[in-house]
């Protein structure tokens, strides 16, 4: 194929991206998280393993939680999508990402836009979750560093005090 | 004694606020203008010649930057130890994963079609897959003997223990590959101009490694290469020396076409191709008395390195000396060797060939105590080293460390006592047997021997012009928490807020050579480099009258800025120098081989499931003595971080073999732990602290990827009463090894990978 045939092929897909909606020049199949990362410039969604296994690529795409590795473009036409940078707001950061900070829940950092948005899913269903729905809501999730242990204690604690606010 | 402000408290990680909202700059996040990507052809034999390499029709090749070996300016090695690894195959190739040609082009999405349509027609030689066929040396893959590096350690005299012994036990133990997975796969972007020279930026634990391997592949003097390590998304030893082989291709891609070049693996590529912890092999014999006292062993350690040498003499040397863990040896004679195969090199991965031997140590010593007659408990505090005794090496132990007040704290943390009585009354009754087990285990922190001398170490602080404070150093962040820590060491010093002190982004034009963030170092070596020089500075400022004997930050602002605004530049180093009482036999092997050592002793409580042959850990307490802690935080994460690594490597973790080549190199089937398969892992820290450390600290990294094998596995042979001295032990290993223990006495699993 051509470069002027992929150039035909490509289509506009508009997308509410953290509240703003964009317009994007792409080819139907190319993945999401290219589109989010490489025509959107928003590089803290992160790829680990192409393949739905690892989660560093999760986003919320009307209001579910979704490794953007596995969505091809056209499917998310229309959508609405929140990634790591749309969760801060007036250089505040969300509770989450304060708890993250205080309880050691983020080392490398590289899991930790996927997990926080992972994070932010469960207790936007869950406020309050117990020890066992954080495991298992995390669990689509892998952290190399960490162990776990003080992801969960910083949602636990963003639980404590208020939740998705 | 003064009380410390910073150290000791958990500040907020330095870069954790870029981290926690998406702005971290990893290498796959940064773009150059006019930047083309690069991608690797590769071997698909494990050894034989090249004979032709042609490139396949339906691809317009003009499009391509292509670099064959022709190219390299400078030597076709990746200098580290020993220059014996081609950057690209140069007429053979001697694992299936060997490098052979580049290519690059401006659509990333053109590489794959690319890399598939070239083809490489080889004159196949016979390869060779496991130890056991290396020794045999049916024909020679690495000099005459297919070794790498053998060292012969010996204390006291072996031979005549075998008389007086009242018991000898033997054991044979394996460790299988293990794949270091950090989320983060290895990238790397060069750019090269005349002028200027060659620039990298990437994901790396070792700027100067780097930097010394292109200069040498690309016949480059020191000032025209520059490294610049960018946000590291986990590393684990898994980018100590692989960054210089990607590097030196994206050097080679840049060098060739005049353009930016990225080259990103993806995580098949990662997997498959670049290194991982060496799998190990080790023989016990071991004289005991009746009483249960070791009198005399030898050991037997040997580690697959792969195809070159690489890290594989000094992670040997780690394994070895390790390898009589916590113990008083009267007697012992160690024989390592690394060995060659034609898989690809096998490499650095947290605990440096510690893990392999103290996972045979202290299975072995759950052995002897079987033998004997002894529990586990026992027979380890007939063992302990205690101060004034001497290691295998002959070194003095002068920390006031009492292993047996540690092992006892270890049993009362986890009721291990009553809940190997309850374990006992349970499992008759039950599908799923209980076990519990436990693990006594050391960790040598800093380079090993004269190691530190010779790399010399050097830090910087400087004073900037605005007032502010800023590290220099080339020890790099890749989630342990370097750049918050040795930000908290300087801030103490000169009396600063945590917030006043900045580090510098480590980039060889930038910072000098702090040395390679590697063996559990930067805390205890580097860290206390920065304390000196921060040091340095407040002592200049003070013996110039500027600065007072108590000052405000404000005030210490005004005074640096006033000093750099009369005297220009400020900038105070500290090098490294062995203390007096380190002294090391590099020829014989003997002497202080660690500046310090980190103590542990850890209990694993398990479960397996006769039904499903699923192992649960049901309940870990890791207890140690780091020396001092300069931040509870991020020491339990590095803990707890490193427990799970080990779980992984006891239970879930094995590499499918098929001559040479990884079979499972996706996350769908090599399985590394997930959230819902940890225990809640209990971290306890003892603090003795340390003269040679900053501020008392010693290293912590690497110790918990030690002792959590061995003690599950000792806590599996506790609820089946069947041994298993390989791992990984996946559940089908349980299965095999129960079946066929029905007539035979005991059963030795084959868990390790298929070769």
């Amino acid at each position: 194929m051509n470069e002027s045939q992929q150039e035909r092929e490509k289509c506009e897909i508009i997308l509410r991206v953290n509240g703003k909606f964009v317009a994007v020049h792409a080819h139907g199949m190319e993945r999401l998280l290219d589109v989010l990362r490489l025509d959107l410039g928003l590089t803290g969604t992160k790829e680990g393993c192409g393949e739905g296994e690892c989660g560093a690529c999760a986003i919320l795409l009307d209001g579910l939680l979704v490794n953007s590795c596995l969505i091809p473009a056209f499917q998310a036409n229309g959508a609405e999508i929140v990634t790591i940078e749309g969760l801060a707001a007036d250089g505040r950061l969300q509770l989450l990402q304060q708890t993250f900070l205080e309880c050691g829940g983020a080392q490398c950092g590289i899991c930790t836009p996927g997990m926080i948005m992972a994070a932010f899913h469960l207790l936007s269903k869950k406020p309050h979750p117990t020890r066992e729905e954080i495991r298992e809501g995390l669990s689509g999730n892998l952290c190399r560093c960490t162990g776990y242990a003080q992801i969960f204690e910083a949602v636990a604690e963003a639980g404590r005090r208020g939740g998705t606010t | 004694m003064t009380k410390e402000r910073i150290v000791g408290t958990s500040v907020p990680r330095l870069e954790g606020r870029d981290k926690v909202t998406g702005l971290a700059r990893y290498v796959d996040d940064m773009v150059l203008p006019g930047m083309i990507y690069g991608a690797t052809v590769r071997s698909h034999i494990p050894r034989g010649k090249i004979k032709r390499i042609s490139f396949g029709p339906g691809i317009n090749w003009s499009e391509f930057a292509i670099v064959t070996p022709q190219d390299i300016p400078g030597k076709n090695c990746i200098a580290l130890i020993e220059d014996d690894q081609p950057c690209l195959a140069d007429g053979v190739v001697n694992h299936p994963e060997e490098a052979i040609l580049l290519l690059a082009h401006p659509d990333r999405n053109r590489l794959p079609k690319a890399v598939e349509a070239i083809s490489v027609e080889y004159d196949p030689l016979p390869g060779i897959f496991t130890m056991e066929e290396s020794e045999e040396r049916s024909h020679s893959i690495w000099g005459a003997d297919n070794i790498f590096k053998s060292y012969l350690i010996e204390k006291g005299d072996v031979d005549p223990v075998w008389q007086e012994a009242d018991y000898i036990v033997e054991g044979e133990y394996r460790t299988g590959a293990q794949e270091q997975l950090y989320i983060e796969t290895n990238g790397m972007i060069a750019s090269f101009d005349a002028q200027q020279g060659l620039t990298v930026w990437g994901s790396l634990q070792c700027p100067y490694y780097v930097h010394k391997a292109l200069m040498k592949l690309c016949d480059l003097p020191a000032d025209r290469v520059r490294v610049v390590q960018l946000e590291t998304g986990g590393a684990f030893g898994g980018k100590e020396e692989y960054p210089s082989m990607i590097a030196g291709h994206a050097a080679l891609l840049a060098m060739k076409s005049g353009k930016a070049v990225k080259i990103i693996y993806d995580r098949l590529e990662d997997m498959t191709a670049t290194t991982k912890r060496h799998p190990s092999r080790t023989r016990h014999r071991t004289a005991v008395s009746k009483d249960g006292r070791i009198l005399g062993g030898e050991i037997e350690f040997t580690i697959d390195g792969g195809a070159y040498e690489t890290l594989s003499p000094v992670v040997l040397s780690r394994g070895a000396i390790h390898s009589g863990g916590p113990y008083y040896w009267p007697n012992v004679r160690i024989r390592a060797k690394a060995v060659a195969t034609n898989a690809p090199p096998h490499g650095a991965f947290r605990g440096f060939g510690a893990p392999q031997s103290l996972f045979a140590l202290e299975r072995h010593m759950d052995r002897v105590a079987q033998v004997v007659g002894l529990s586990p408990v026992e027979i380890r505090r007939r063992n302990f080293l205690k101060p004034g005794k001497t290691t295998i090496t002959g070194q003095t132990v002068r920390e006031e460390i009492d292993l047996n007040k540690l092992l006892d704290h270890a049993l009362e943390l986890s009721d291990y006592e009553t809940k190997k009585e309850q374990f006992a009354r349970h499992n008759p009754q039950s599908v799923r047997k209980k076990g519990i087990g436990l693990a006594a285990f050391l960790h040598g922190a800093g380079f090993t021997g004269a190691g530190e001398r010779y790399l010399g170490s050097v830090v910087g602080l400087e004073a900037c012009a605005g007032g502010s404070v800023r590290v220099l150093v080339s020890s790099t962040e890749f989630g342990q928490g370097t750049k918050t820590v040795l930000c908290q060491i300087a801030a103490e010093v000169l009396g600063l807020r945590y917030e006043d002190v900045e580090i510098a982004q480590p980039d060889t034009q930038e910072v000098p050579n702090s040395g390679p963030t590697v063996a559990s170092r930067t805390i205890m070596v580097v860290g206390k480099l920065v304390q000196s020089a921060a040091m340095g500075i407040k002592q200049t400022l003070m013996a110039g009258g500027m600065l007072g004997e108590s000052y405000s930050p404000e005030e210490f602002r005004a005074v640096c800025r006033s000093y750099v605004a009369q005297h220009g530049k400020f900038r105070s180093l500290a090098r490294y120098e062995q203390p007096d009482d380190i002294v090391w036999d590099e020829e014989k092997y003997r002497g202080s081989a660690y500046a310090a050592f980190a103590w542990a002793v850890y209990v694993a409580e398990v479960a397996v499931d006769l039904t499903t042959y699923k192992v649960s850990v049901d309940d870990f307490v890791a207890l140690q003595e780091v020396g001092k802690v300069l931040h509870p935080v991020l020491a339990k994460g590095q803990i707890i971080g490193g427990v799970a690594q080990a779980i992984g490597f006891a239970l879930y973790e094995k590499v499918v073999w098929e001559k040479g080549r990884m079979q499972n190199g996706q996350m769908t089937n090599y399985i590394m732990p997930t959230s819902a398969d940890l225990p809640t892992i209990r971290v306890y820290f003892e603090e003795l602290g340390n003269v040679h450390g900053a501020f008392g600290a010693k290293g912590i990294g690497e110790l918990p990827m030690d002792g959590p094998a061995p003690a599950i596995v000792n806590a599996i042979e506790d609820a089946l009463g069947v041994r298993f001295n390989s791992i990984p032990l996946l559940p089908e290993d349980i299965f095999d090894a129960l079946d066929e223990e029905v007539g035979s006495e005991s059963k030795v699993s084959s868990a390790r990978g298929k070769r």
